[in-house]
């Protein structure tokens, strides 16, 4: 088993929050390691410190990996990573997008909140936006309202 | 690094968290609109993980308790935190007021710790302070929009709440007997520095905010040496009920 193998068997992991987005598109996954034995070790660390979802992603993470043919397998869950939106991969992004969510807005080092104000509207694209809410559904989430198509959406947090 | 130390900082910091994250979860369907109603609830969620994980280090590192007997079965006598995340919530503007003067020092403690020589505890806040920038971003908003924005009926209610919570919010910097070795190995700047800090923010958004902070008043003290107000053991009753009827059950 190699450390592809792991990833190819964790692209399968979802988040069960949004059901379209691997955990490895979403940047959760931040270490694997086979060793010659094929005794796998792969340590993610949490979107949210309370994110709820992390212990049913663990365990559908050792349940696939386990699938997959490994000797045996560990996961553990850290904050050496720390977690931000800027791990989301192209991929991740788009699939954020498939489920409706406008994906988060990117930021270098320091990230100013007032973006916020402007998220792009996942279903018509315009910047014509108002935010509604820093707060929403569940924890990564914002709730914002699009002027141009009139509809309202959610965002992805940036973090 | 002494031990003693340490813990009674992440049992003073992780009470803080619990506590107030319960009085939040008491907004949750009681809100005076939708979008405060999932403000408070998703801010009362974020506080109860920042809890949980203290709680964890503290039983990884320190063979302390499990994060759910921690928080579950200690009496008010045994709890560290601070009297003003123990107050009832009140009308909605304390619970603002509190919200923001309680932000805003979770804001400077852990950056603070951010550069703590207990790495645990410095990992655990570069996380931690991305989503404390939300919540100071909402209780600041309010503080401006119902202070500075708002009516003369909600500035007088805002600054009537601010009377109220100051000599509490004082409190939360109630120095510990531990302050000197946590200094001198590194592990936190201390009460004394943090509270400064604080003290120089919070004056410029109440100014903002056109709001006067009371002079002189005394800090009410004993929350950190398990001194609390009479409000802290129903609160506890409450929050414990069900985990004591089977404190051994798998969830």
């Amino acid at each position: 088993m190699t450390v592809e193998d792991v990833y190819a068997a964790l692209m399968n992991v979802k988040d069960p929050e949004i059901p379209t987005i691997s955990i490895v598109d979403m940047g959760i996954v931040t270490d694997v390691t086979v060793s010659d034995t094929g005794d796998v070790h792969v340590t993610m660390t949490p979107t949210f410190v309370g994110c709820p979802a992390i212990d049913v992603m663990r365990r559908d993470a050792e349940e696939a990996v386990d699938q997959a043919g490994a000797a045996s397998v560990r996961v553990d869950v850290t904050f050496d990573t720390p977690w931000t939106t800027n791990r989301l991969t192209e991929a991740g992004r788009a699939a954020l997008l498939k489920h409706g969510l406008a994906p988060p807005v990117e930021y270098d080092t320091v990230l100013d909140l007032t973006v916020l104000n402007n998220a792009a509207c996942p279903y018509c694209a315009s910047h014509n936006t108002t935010l509604k809410s820093i707060f929403g559904p569940t924890l990564c989430r914002s709730l914002h309202y699009c002027n141009n198509c009139l509809q309202a959406f959610e965002s992805f947090k940036p973090v | 690094m002494n031990t003693e130390a340490i813990v009674n900082l992440l049992y003073r910091v992780a009470d803080d968290a619990l506590i107030i994250a319960h009085r939040h979860s008491e907004w949750t369907g009681m809100g005076p609109i939708l979008e405060e109603d999932i403000a408070f609830s998703s801010i009362a969620q974020d506080k109860l993980g920042h809890a949980q994980a203290l709680y964890a280090i503290m039983h990884e590192h320190f063979a302390q308790p499990k994060p759910d007997q921690a928080a579950f079965m200690r009496n008010a006598a045994a709890m560290r935190c601070c009297q003003f995340v123990e107050l009832p919530n009140g009308e909605y503007d304390f619970s603002l007021v509190r919200h923001f003067l309680f932000d805003s020092a979770e804001m400077f403690r852990y950056h603070a710790f951010t550069d703590s020589s207990f790495e645990p505890l410095a990992k655990l806040s570069r996380k931690v302070i991305g989503e404390i920038k939300y919540h100071l971003y909402h209780a600041q908003t309010w503080m401006v929009q119902l202070g500075a924005q708002g009516n003369e009926v909600s500035r007088a209610r805002m600054q009537s709440a601010l009377n109220e919570a100051w000599p509490y919010a004082l409190g939360i910097f109630e120095p510990g007997p531990f302050e000197s070795a946590l200094i001198a190995d590194g592990v936190f700047i201390g009460e004394e520095a943090l509270k400064e800090q604080w003290q120089t923010f919070v004056s410029d958004v109440c100014r903002d905010a056109n709001l006067t902070i009371p002079s002189d008043v005394e800090p009410a003290y004993g929350g950190r040496s398990g001194y609390h107000t009479e409000h802290l053991q129903p609160l506890l009753d409450e929050m414990t009920e069900v985990f004591k009827i089977d404190p051994s059950a798998e969830w």
